[in-house]
């Protein structure tokens, strides 16, 4: 009983052992715009927030999101299955399939619970889940819930899935391949279009979850797939309303029919409230504005693209594509420690990723940009990134 | 077929790198004596997936706390195939 807190309690004291500012526990004393807000005192310019969009601060996502409140009130106090479906709970299911022009959509609390949600109630204990080893920790623990066998292919690595997919011979036709668009710790993207043609020869089926991707890839927004133009390949989208649409709750959506049974069956889906109406409403609006307004993904690769490059110039070590998300390897967590709170005190707040949540025992500064950032923060980022560099021992150019 | 005893010294030799000196019996927990974090426990399945030729689900590792258990594990996956 409680040896695991302790460990954990004595290893964060071996990482922070100081007064200093923990990257773990860091409070947002103000926000002030979807891009800053005040953290330690400071004003700070939020380079780590996953809004991609910038909609937050919406606002008409803002209005409808009042408007429900003072209509609906501020929960649902219930489940989808049982007092917790409203109409708008509804009318967002069927938005989303449209958008995604699948058959039907499911709405899930939180994209989190959209995970598990989908992934233990898809399979069976006859089935295989077949996960990319860098997949989030939302589809380990959705494997975890289910009863369905696990197995892990190296990441992005289509052979070892193709190796994989062989040695279960006939069993690859009950086989769901897990995916996602956008990796959330490096910014790289699955190899789409060559798994795609692996599902359809081994006739298995396939899973993209487009959390990163959602609003982000696609001349329409709708990810990875569509980008990839694959998407009939695709038998489920997954995806979620707190990166893109700026507010909280996921989704599942596909053409399968069975999918509408997945509300009796899935236990994320039943045991939990549904999401409160202004959650709802302002997730429908931004699912407008995402289709109203595709400039803002322009700004968005802009700002993407201009952080990368400048990082890169700096002599960076970077993840291996220009993204939203740009990944800054560190030599370690000292280093990376020190060079997070470096960057906060000049104003910069990013996420300092430690494993085992980076990927291969690694440790970065991961940074992710939106479309409200302006070219100037966007400067003044690499700026702060800038001023480190005589401090590194870890550059490579 | 490889008998359990085959099995036996091929996961203690899949565990050497990780085992710092220490001796590796059938006994050993893996993650209280070896200090086996879940980092190295992916790297020793990938490493035993390339030698045996064959794939381990990830939820074999809840019933595996000592070396004996890995390798029974292993052997079980084996005769299925």
């Amino acid at each position: 009983m409680l040896d695991n807190l302790r460990a954990i309690a004595a290893a964060r004291r071996a990482l922070l052992d100081d007064e200093g500012v923990s990257p773990f526990g860091t409070v947002v004393e103000k926000m002030i715009s979807a891009t800053e807000g005040i953290l330690d005192g400071r004003r700070t310019i939020l380079a780590g927030t996953n809004n991609y969009l910038g909609l937050t601060f919406d606002p008409d996502c803002i209005a409808a999101a009042c408007a429900a409140l003072r209509d609906e009130g501020t929960g649902t106090t219930g489940s989808r299955m049982a007092n917790g479906t409203f109409a708008a709970h509804a009318a967002l299911e069927r938005e989303l399939a449209e958008f995604f022009g699948r058959r039907g959509a499911v709405v899930f609390s939180t994209g989190y619970l959209a995970n598990l949600g989908m992934l233990s109630a898809l399979t069976g204990r006859d089935d295989v889940m077949l996960i990319d080893a860098d997949c989030h920790a939302s589809i380990y623990d959705g494997c975890r819930l289910g009863t369905a066998e696990v197995l892990r292919f190296r990441h992005n690595d289509v052979e070892d899935l193709d190796t994989r997919l062989r040695r279960l011979g006939e069993r690859s036709s009950r086989a769901l391949i897990v995916v996602e668009g956008i990796y959330s710790m490096l910014g790289d993207r699955a190899p789409l279009a060559a798994i795609a043609g692996l599902k359809r020869r081994h006739g298995a089926y396939l899973l993209v979850d487009e959390a990163h991707s959602f609003g982000v890839l696609g001349a329409h927004g709708r990810g990875l797939a569509e980008e990839a133009g694959v998407e009939d390949a695709v038998d489920f989208v997954l995806g979620t309303f707190s990166k893109s649409l700026g507010t909280i709750g996921g989704f599942g959506a596909s053409d399968h029919p069975e999918l509408e049974s997945l509300r009796y069956a899935s236990r994320p889906y039943l045991f939990t409230a549904s999401p409160s109406p202004s959650v709802v409403a302002s997730a429908r609006t931004a699912l407008a504005v995402l289709q109203a307004r595709p400039e803002l993904r322009g700004r968005l690769w802009d700002n993407a693209h201009r952080l990368y490059g400048r990082l890169r110039e700096l002599g960076f070590t970077l993840g291996p594509q220009p993204s939203p998300i740009v990944a800054v390897m560190m030599a370690g967590p000292g280093e990376g420690l020190a060079f997070w709170r470096a960057l906060l005190e000049q104003g910069v707040y990013v996420n300092l990723i430690v494993p085992p949540a980076a990927p291969n025992g690694g440790c970065l500064l991961r940074c992710s940009v939106g479309a409200a950032h302006t070219p100037e923060q966007i400067e003044r980022i690499a700026d702060a990134f800038a001023a480190l560099v005589p401090a590194s021992t870890s550059r490579h150019h | 077929m490889l008998t359990y005893h085959d099995i036996l010294a091929q996961t203690r030799e899949l565990l050497e790198p990780y085992a710092k000196g220490r001796r590796l019996e059938e006994g050993t927990d893996l993650l209280t004596h070896v200090g086996l974090d879940s980092m190295q426990a992916m790297e020793v399945l990938l490493a035993a997936e390339g030698r045996f030729d064959m794939s381990i689900p990830l939820n074999v590792l809840a019933e595996v706390r000592t070396v004996g258990d890995l390798a029974q594990q292993l052997q079980r996956l084996l005769e299925r195939r």
